[in-house]
């Protein structure tokens, strides 16, 4: 990005991709759904004046996903609930990003059964993995903008435009 | 051992061969009959005015694999008239795995036998809508069976 003075005015030069890319990752609006205990911290990380989500223009939890670009997997995801969480995940449009936060969404955690999937990211196009059990809000922050950052230098899965 | 349980002595006196066995745990009384003599045994314990147990607890299943008889089906009753608690249990085979539904004497027993059979495998018969309750309806297995692998079929080690 450049800025260039041409006579009273200034012009900002960048790239297409890279404007595009900021726009995105400045107003990136997840879904509020969530499946276990990981689903609170994720409620006190958006809802509270604490951690402050606002600071980086997400605040606004989408009820549908509709209007949602990112899909915080917040929990268990069990086999009988897997079929819902993907139809979610369809009904997102793109471009689209989702993160497997606590150990559960990442790898099935303790719950090393036939009823819980071993993790989300054999179903979903996973971006951004915290660990923890569940995960701070401080982690869950990281992460998003670890995502921001990814977004920004278009190595997210979820877009397809490459700056 | 406390004094015999009334439950016990009644079912004795009405139906004197239904009984194969009884036991007591912790003041906590079951007897075990026939699943052929279970409805009899249940439609008495509920109608008969000293006993009237009217609540069904629940239903649930046991498997006591690899003994034979494979599995056990478990009836815990409690009287809101008297407030006494019983206990019944019925014995059934792993090649043969039925038993008679009793909803019809008690109604809960619908969403407890669709459990039961969701997990065990057993077969409530008579039931009126015996499908799975819990897991997928296209699930294949039933996962609280002994020999049923824990980490699912497919990742079997």
């Amino acid at each position: 990005m450049a800025v260039v003075e041409r006579g009273q005015g200034s012009v900002v030069l960048s790239k297409l991709e890279w404007l595009v890319n900021w726009s995105r990752k400045s107003s990136m609006w997840p879904f509020g759904f969530g499946l276990a205990c990981c689903a609170l911290e994720m409620i006190a990380t958006a809802g509270g004046s604490r951690f402050d989500i606002a600071r980086f223009g997400m605040e606004v939890f989408r009820p549908s996903p509709r209007q949602a670009d990112l899909m915080i997997v917040a929990g268990t995801v069990t086999r009988k609930m897997l079929p819902v969480v993907l139809r979610l995940y369809e009904q997102m449009a793109d471009p689209k990003w989702v993160i497997a936060m606590g150990a559960c969404a990442s790898t099935g955690g303790v719950f090393d059964t036939y009823a819980v999937v071993q993790g989300i990211d054999q179903y979903l196009p996973v971006d951004v993995y915290i660990p923890g059990c569940p995960p701070r809000p401080e982690a869950l922050l990281h992460g998003i903008l670890r995502l921001h950052e990814m977004v920004l230098k278009g190595q997210a899965r979820g877009t397809s435009l490459r700056g | 051992m406390g004094e015999e349980h009334i439950a016990v002595r009644k079912v004795q006196e009405a139906l004197p061969d239904a009984i194969q066995s009884i036991g007591t745990f912790r003041d906590e009384t079951w007897i075990v009959v026939a699943r052929e003599r279970l409805l009899d045994v249940c439609k008495f314990l509920k109608e008969d005015p000293e006993l009237a147990f009217d609540f069904l607890s629940f239903v649930c299943g046991v498997d006591y694999y690899p003994s034979q008889p494979r599995f056990e089906v478990v009836y815990q009753l409690y009287s809101t008239k008297h407030h006494h608690r019983f206990r019944v249990k019925t014995k059934v085979p792993e090649d043969d795995p039925k038993v008679p539904s009793v909803v019809t004497i008690w109604p809960t027993a619908d969403w407890h036998e669709r459990e039961t059979y969701d997990l065990f495998g057993i077969e409530f018969q008579g039931h009126p809508d015996l499908r799975r309750i819990l897991l997928p309806a296209d699930w294949v297995g039933h996962p609280l069976r002994k020999d049923y692998p824990l980490r699912g079929p497919e990742r079997s080690s």
